[in-house]
Formats: C-alpha cells, sequence, structure tokens
C-alpha cells in the first residue's frame, strides 16, 4: 500500500513528490509516461524558467533537472515508461514493459498529467489535407528532441506561448516565418514572449485575423488568412495569401483529463479540469490535482507551488487520515474573473490561500477584489490584467481568521 | 507473360477482387499509385455494409449490395477486420414523406433485405434517444452493420499476399495495350508488364484506364462527400446508423457511430471535376452540420477532432460496372462502384474472379489459405492475456499512442507485417496510432522513428501518405 501516487512525471508531479515528503510521506511513487523525468520541460530548450522559484533564468531541461535533483536525493521511486490506464479512489492501474499490467493500492493520489494541444480538427479550418500542419508542441519536440526542421517557410495559427516561443525557434534555425496569426483582438501568449519572440525577429503578429484556407496536396504550400469581424467570422475580401510550407497551431491548451473523467471525478466546464477545494483535493476521496492539468498555467514557477501544496496536502491525508467534514464554501466569480483555482475553501481554513485565476479579456487599470460574506476583505490594484497571465491573490490567514464562518466567497475583478 | 492477371488500385475493390484471383492458380499482381493500399476512396467514407434497401431493384448494386453484405458478416470471423452489426434507421421528418418510409421497404422486400422492421418516431427515440423530436417514421434494417473500410481492405490484401499474389505500391498505370493474348501494362517507372487479363479497379479513374482499350468510352465523376469525426467520449449517443430519406444525389447525411465508437457525420454530395481534391469547404462542413442537426439536435460539435473528404466513382450510367470489356476480351472492368460499393466489395470480387478465371480457364486452388491472423490486440484482451503478451514480448506494454492506447509492439507490426505500413497514415489506417483527439501530435514523432527503423527509411523521407508528403525537410537542426 502506497501513500501516494502522483501520476504524471513532470514540474507538477516532480514538485508534488517533493511536498509529500517534505510532510514525512514515506511510501511515494511517481508514474511517468515517457523515458525520462521532467515533462514538456524536456523540450523546452529557451530560457526564462524559475525567475520565481530559483531567482534566476533557467531552460526549461535546466529547472527540470533541479527537480529531478531533488527528487533523487529524495529518494523517491518513479517508473518510466509507465502509462496509467486507470484511477479510482485508492487504486492506480498502469501498464509497462517489465510488469504488464498492473494495479497498485495507494491512499492517496495525484493526478499530474498535465495538458496537450488542441489539434487542427478542433478548428475545422476547411482546405487539404497534406503534411507540414503540426501543432507547436510536436514542431517544438522535432525541432529540439528530435533535430528534424518540420519546414521552411511558416505560418503560425495562434498566438499562445508555444507558438511564439516556436516563431523564435524557427527563425533562429534558418526558417522564415511569415507571421503568427490570431483570431482574437489580443495576444493570448505573455507579453515578454511577444516582445522577444516576435518583435526581436521582426515577425507580424496579425491580430483579429484566422486562418481560412489551407492548400497543398502533399504538402502545404499556401496558407491564406482572413480578418475577422467582432463576432471572429472572417470578413470576405480581407484574405492575404502566403506561400508557405508549414503551419503551426497555437491555439490553446487542454488540461489532459481523460483518466480523471473516467474515473466520474467532476470537472469545471471552464478550466477543463477537476473541481478541487483549497486542499488540492478533488471531489474523488483522496485525489488530488494539481500543475497544468487542473488549469493551464502561464509560467512552470506557479505550477511548482501549486504541486507542492497539493503534494503536502495528500501526504497529511495519506498519513492522518484526513478527512474533511466541515463546510466547504464555493468561491463565486465576478467582473472579468472567469474561474478560480481552487474553485472552493473550506470553512475553517486557518492558513494563507492562494487563489489563481484567469480574465476573460484585457483590463487596464483595474483592481481585483476578494469578497467575504460579502464585505471586501481585499483590494488590489492592478495596471494591466490580460487572458495570456494568470492572476494571483493571497488570501491571508488574518484575514481569514476574522470570521468565524464564512457564508460566501467572491474573487473577481472592479474598473 | 508476366502474369495471368494484374489489378489496378489497391482500394476495398482491388484488395478483395485480389483476394478471390489468389483463391485460383494464377499469378497476379496488384499495383498501386500510392504507397500503399485504401489510398482513394477507400479511405474517407462511411464505413456502412448497407442492409441493401436503396438501390433500384434489378441493378447490379441491388444484386451485389445483399449478397456482399452477407459475404462480409460471414468473413469477419474468417479474415478478422472489424465489423459490428449495429442497426440502421431511416428517418422520416413530416407526415406528408412517410409514405416514402413504406416505399424503401417495398423495395428492400424486393432486394431480399431481410430483418426491417417500419416503427414510429416514438419507437425510434426509445431506441435511440438522441434522435429528433420531429421524426415521424422510420424504417429499421436491423441487419445493417459498420465495418472499418482500412482494416476490410487489410485483411483482404494481407490474404491474397498469403495466397502468393504480388503488390506493387507508387506504380502508376501509364498505358494499357491489347497484345497477342494479352496486355501490356506500361508504369511511370517506364517498366512494363504482361498479363493476360487486366482488371480495372481504378476507382475515380476507372473511365482513364478503360478508355485505354475499349472504344466503349466511359465517364466517371468524383463525387465529393464531406465527414467530420468526433472524439470517442460521443461513444454511445448513438448505436445505429441513422439516415435521412435518400435523395436522387444519394444516401443524404447520415450520423453513425464508426466500428471504433466515435460517432461521425457525413456525407454531403458535390461533383467536382477535379480527380484529387478531397478538400473540405466551409460551405460543406456547415452543411453537414446543418443536416446532421436535423436529425439530431445534440451533435456535439466542440468534440470534433477531424474532418475530411472522400470521392465517390460516379459514372454516367449510375450503376456499377462489372465485367469483360466487349471490345477488349481479357479486360475486366469493376468500375463506377459508387455506394452501396464497399457493401458489395466481396460479392464483385467473388463474381470478377470467377469470370476472370473462366476466359482464363484456370481452376481454384486445391487448399487455399482463407483465414488470416491478425496482429494481436492488447487493448480488447483480458488482463491476464495481456500480461502473458507483455512477457513473451515487453513492446506490447511500452504505450506509445496515449489517446488510442496503441503500444509500440502493435506500431511495429503494422510496418513490418506483410504489405506493412510505410507512412505515417498507413501506421493511423492498420492501428490507429494518430487517430485520436490529439490527432497524433504526441505520438507521431515517436511513430517515425519506429518507421525510420522497422522500414529503414530515413526520418526525413518519411511521408504522411503518398510519395511528397514529407513532414520534415532535408536541413538538420544544429543543437
Amino acid at each position: 500500500m502506497y501513500d501516494v501516487v502522483i501520476i504524471g512525471g513532470g514540474p507538477a508531479g516532480l514538485s508534488a513528490a517533493l511536498g509529500a515528503k517534505k510532510k514525512g510521506c514515506g511510501n511515494i511513487l511517481i508514474i511517468e509516461r515517457s523515458e525520462k523525468l521532467g515533462g514538456i520541460l524536456n523540450q523546452c530548450i529557451h530560457n526564462g524558467f524559475g525567475l520565481h522559484t530559483f531567482k534566476e533564468e533557467l531552460t526549461g531541461p535546466e529547472y527540470a533537472f533541479r527537480y529531478i535533483e531533488m527528487v533523487e536525493k529524495e529518494k523517491i521511486p518513479f517508473l518510466l515508461n509507465t502509462t496509467v490506464l486507470s484511477v479510482s479512489p485508492h487504486s492506480v492501474t498502469y501498464i509497462n514493459e517489465e510488469e504488464g499490467v498492473k494495479t497498485i493500492d495507494t491512499k492517496a493520489i495525484v493526478l499530474a498529467m498535465g495538458c496537450r494541444e488542441r489539434p487542427r480538427g478542433a478548428l475545422n479550418i476547411p482546405g487539404d489535407r497534406p503534411a507540414g500542419i503540426f501543432s507547436a508542441g510536436t514542431a517544438q519536440y522535432l525541432t529540439n528532441i528530435e533535430g528534424r526542421m518540420p519546414g521552411k517557410r511558416v505560418v503560425i495559427l495562434g498566438s499562445g506561448d508555444i507558438g511564439l516561443i516556436m516563431a523564435r525557434r524557427m527563425e533562429i534555425e534558418g526558417a522564415k516565418v511569415l507571421a503568427v496569426v490570431e483570431l482574437m483582438p489580443y495576444s493570448s501568449g505573455l507579453k515578454r514572449n511577444i516582445v522577444q519572440c516576435l518583435d526581436d525577429f521582426s515577425i507580424p503578429l496579425l491580430l483579429s485575423h484566422t486562418v481560412t484556407k489551407i492548400e497543398g496536396r502533399k504538402r502545404v504550400e499556401r496558407i491564406t488568412v482572413s480578418e475577422v469581424d467582432e463576432k471572429r467570422k472572417p470578413i470576405p475580401g480581407t484574405e492575404i495569401t502566403f506561400d508557405a510550407d508549414t503551419l503551426l497551431l497555437s491555439v490553446g491548451l487542454l488540461p489532459e483529463n481523460e483518466l480523471s473523467r473516467k474515473a466520474g471525478i467532476s470537472m469545471s466546464t471552464v478550466t477543463g479540469g477537476p473541481v478541487v477545494d483549497n486542499n488540492f483535493q478533488t471531489d474523488s476521496d483522496g485525489i488530488f490535482a494539481c500543475g497544468n492539468v487542473l488549469h493551464v498555467h502561464d509560467l512552470v514557477d506557479y505550477v511548482s507551488s501549486e504541486a507542492e501544496k497539493a503534494g503536502e496536502n495528500a501526504a497529511l491525508y495519506a498519513l492522518y487520515d484526513r478527512k474533511e467534514e466541515k463546510k466547504v464554501i464555493p468561491i463565486s466569480v465576478f467582473g472579468l474573473a472567469r474561474y478560480t483555482v481552487p474553485e472552493m475553501i473550506h470553512e475553517d481554513t486557518k492558513e494563507d490561500t492562494t487563489i489563481r485565476f484567469r480574465v476573460s479579456n484585457v483590463k487596464k487599470d483595474g483592481k481585483i477584489v476578494v469578497r467575504i460574506n460579502g464585505e471586501e476583505v481585499i483590494s488590489k490594484k492592478k495596471r494591466i490584467m490580460a487572458p495570456g497571465e494568470m492572476e494571483t491573490i493571497i488570501i491571508s490567514k488574518r484575514i481569514l481568521d476574522k470570521y468565524d464562518s464564512i457564508e460566501s466567497m467572491e474573487v473577481g475583478t472592479e474598473d | 507473360m508476366d502474369y495471368d492477371a494484374v489489378v489496378i488500385g489497391g482500394g476495398v475493390i482491388g484488395s478483395a477482387i485480389i483476394r478471390y484471383l489468389s483463391l485460383y492458380n494464377m499469378k497476379t499482381l496488384l499495383v498501386e499509385k500510392e504507397e500503399d493500399i485504401s489510398s482513394g476512396t477507400t479511405k474517407a467514407n462511411s464505413g456502412i455494409v448497407h442492409a441493401g434497401y436503396d438501390p433500384e431493384p434489378g441493378t447490379l448494386k441491388a444484386k451485389l449490395n445483399v449478397k456482399g453484405a452477407k459475404m462480409i458478416k460471414e468473413e469477419s470471423g474468417k479474415l478478422h477486420f472489424d465489423y459490428k452489426v449495429n442497426g440502421a434507421m431511416v428517418v422520416s421528418f413530416s407526415p406528408n414523406d412517410d409514405y416514402k418510409i413504406d416505399e424503401l421497404f417495398e423495395r428492400g422486400i424486393k432486394n431480399g433485405v431481410e430483418d426491417m422492421e417500419i416503427i414510429s418516431g416514438d419507437e425510434a427515440r426509445r431506441l435511440e434517444p438522441n434522435l429528433s423530436e420531429n421524426i415521424t417514421k422510420c424504417l429499421y434494417l436491423k441487419s445493417s452493420a459498420i465495418v472499418c473500410p482500412f482494416s476490410l481492405t487489410q485483411a483482404l490484401s494481407e490474404n491474397a499476399y498469403e495466397n502468393g499474389a504480388e503488390f506493387k505500391f507508387n506504380t502508376k498505370v501509364e498505358n494499357v495495350e491489347k497484345t497477342e493474348g494479352g496486355y501490356k501494362i506500361t508504369t511511370n517507372s517506364g517498366t512494363t508488364i504482361t498479363t493476360r487479363a487486366v482488371i480495372n479497379a481504378a476507382g475515380v479513374y476507372g473511365d482513364t484506364i478503360n478508355n485505354m482499350v475499349s472504344e466503349k468510352k466511359l465517364h466517371i465523376t468524383p463525387r465529393r462527400g464531406s465527414y467530420m469525426l468526433f472524439d470517442n467520449e460521443t461513444q454511445g449517443m448513438f448505436n445505429s446508423t441513422i439516415f435521412q430519406l435518400p435523395s436522387s444525389k444519394g444516401k443524404g447525411v447520415l450520423v453513425t457511430p464508426t466500428v471504433h465508437g466515435n460517432l461521425m457525420i457525413g456525407p454531403n454530395s458535390v461533383d467536382i471535376p477535379d480527380k484529387d481534391d478531397t478538400s473540405t469547404t466551409a460551405f460543406d462542413l456547415d452543411y453537414i452540420s446543418k443536416e446532421a442537426l436535423r436529425t439530431s439536435p445534440s451533435i456535439p460539435f466542440r468534440k470534433v477532432i477531424t474532418s475530411f473528404s472522400g470521392l465517390r466513382a460516379h459514372e454516367d450510367s449510375g450503376d456499377f460496372i462489372v465485367g469483360e470489356v466487349e471490345d477488349a476480351p481479357g479486360f475486366f472492368n469493376a468500375t463506377g462502384i459508387e455506394s452501396p460499393g464497399l457493401s458489395s466489395s466481396l460479392s464483385i470480387g467473388e463474381m470478377v474472379a470467377r469470370m476472370v478465371a473462366d476466359r482464363l480457364g484456370i481452376e481454384k486452388k486445391e487448399n487455399p489459405v482463407l483465414e488470416r491472423k491478425a496482429a494481436p490486440r492488447p487493448k480488447e484482451m483480458s488482463i491476464d492475456e495481456r500480461n502473458e503478451l507483455i512477457k513473451s514480448n515487453p513492446s506490447y506494454g511500452r504505450i506509445v499512442c496515449r489517446c488510442e492506447e496503441i503500444s509500440e509492439g502493435e506500431i511495429i507490426d503494422a510496418i513490418t507485417r506483410p504489405l506493412g505500413a510505410r507512412s505515417l497514415d498507413g501506421v493511423k489506417r492498420r492501428v490507429r496510432a494518430g487517430m485520436g483527439r490529439c490527432q497524433g501530435g504526441f505520438c507521431s514523432p515517436k511513430v517515425m522513428e519506429l518507421i525510420e527503423k522497422y522500414a529503414s527509411i530515413p526520418f526525413d523521407e518519411i511521408t504522411k501518405n503518398s510519395k511528397g508528403s514529407n513532414i520534415t525537410m532535408e536541413d538538420k537542426v544544429y543543437v
């Protein structure tokens, strides 16, 4: 019987394992499906990771390596090339070459499967179906792991962070990036990536545009983009055609929750991840979730800190049979806040609680506001809020202590 | 003569023909212009084994459909392809049209269709709760089935191969010429093949091939149909295939589960001039969406994972053209094979093979291989069986395609079996790696590594499908 089994050996899983260890958990197992720990960081060879966690700029593999070292130092066991087939409360079934299909018992489970990219099909772009259409992450894998060139004249649809990073990467490798095309009137990527990856390389960013046609029988030959109106419908007559051999798609990330769904865990329709309380526990007994499987983060540093918390709580659950009987208060949103993680908070919470959320539109000179029992308890000025960046607000123990009972909690934005 | 019989075209029809030819004592060859079987019409169609209610009684379509559907059912147990009897419904949306349901029932009786029943809209909704409230009457066809067209074609061609048939890919026929006692075929590589008999199963190019040897000219129009395929989370939304009442252009937009459990909608029907144009258009996708919504208002369009188009080979006569060509003895057509072509594939194959054998005066083999051993399907095994398999070959325990849970061992099988996959699509069609919700985002580089290793194709030369559809470019990345 394990104490905590962690599904996924990326940044969330590694950090959750360390969190569990910190709380004195001895019997931890990390299950990773690929051939090494570190997850998607292994192919993110650009820098910009770790500014918050390590106060220095690391590449993805370096950031991952620091955590892998800590996990190895703590002698936390892990399985590689092992795919989890199903989870249910207190049991995990996996498959690998050595053990075949095996079911193990565990007190707690931490879901840390990360996210995946939305494929072309989800967009229903009309046209031919030639080679040369990649999700940005697949192109990144081919370039950085396989050492292969996915294409030479590239159009990128979507200005998510991976798309922006790949625009620069392709340019550095000698490809020509003809345009980055974004459906929305704003980018969904980090501001710093727009500056460092597009502006610095004079790559045009076409906002309020989308790809309306893909041509090429064998390999992509031409990509047509059009401007869109307020309803995001293409405006006839605005077509621009690029002689491109490659189309990269960076059109959103989806938390990878096949296992969670199969386990019957309640899911948020906004984030696509499980609904969790402030201990990162789902509504399934002893199953916790953290990282991009929960909601798509902007910075890996936040994944690490959130996952550590989740790991700690999973350990407490496993070691002390911690069962929350007290009332749980759902957190509601207002203004531009689309959701919060956690989605609910235990009434008797007596510690600093971090609430993360994203906004639905760009907002200049606004405020993040928290209300408890209808009273405004936090009002924090924000010079700029954008859908590409995650907002964080910490509700301190001091504030929570003031309330004997919490009847309602609201998190949102105001002018 | 190099061969007794050469089949032109490696779709389901060509593969069925060579499979039945391979049961005779003859030397046979199949030539295919693409890199793999199932590369034309076969790769993009509805995958329905029609019961046979639709074709005009007395036509070849009617005769071959009903017989072919029975043969597919019988052979599914021997050739081991993905097949399931799921039933079908033809639905009417207005009491004014309900008489057409009765007409189809009568037509079905004439065509020899078994297990038909007329039911009310309410009864139909009891069986299929996601059907529209507007449906008034329904022809319920219990014997209708679904089949994986790739799996069927693979099973047929592998069995033919086992019985000694030869296959040549990337081989396009440039010319067919009558010679003394047979034909001379010239291919794109400049080589010539001599044969006593030629069978034309060239799909939308069936007219081109026919017109090389016959004065009785044919004319085939590619009739394009588009489809949308949904995430397998939609499994169970529909159990039966739902047709709307047919029109002169075909059977209309259907809503069906695939044999692998994904929901699929389509096709529309548009005549186009270009025989290679399988592009989709916003107009077509919009049209099939609207039509499918008539059948069911609950089609989950957010769960679409891919859309695609296929071409039907519509000959001007409107019927299948199967048989020896009058002014070209030894030249056989199996052309104009549009719907219900897949359903009729085995009956066409058997019929053509018999005609060819009769013409050449060749007898059946005494002991042909009639069963095909399919590759292991770990996902469908019990845990004990699966563990036994993994113990004997650990690569079945390493999952490469996460969405469809396909192991490395299965992908290696797809590449190393006879007539194995040589492209990403080839692997996808055989074992579904890349067919799921991420559409190959994660697994395609891994699959390419396996193709490089097991098919000995350099990484940069690996294609998505036909020659020229390379995935990566020659320049290396310097890291």
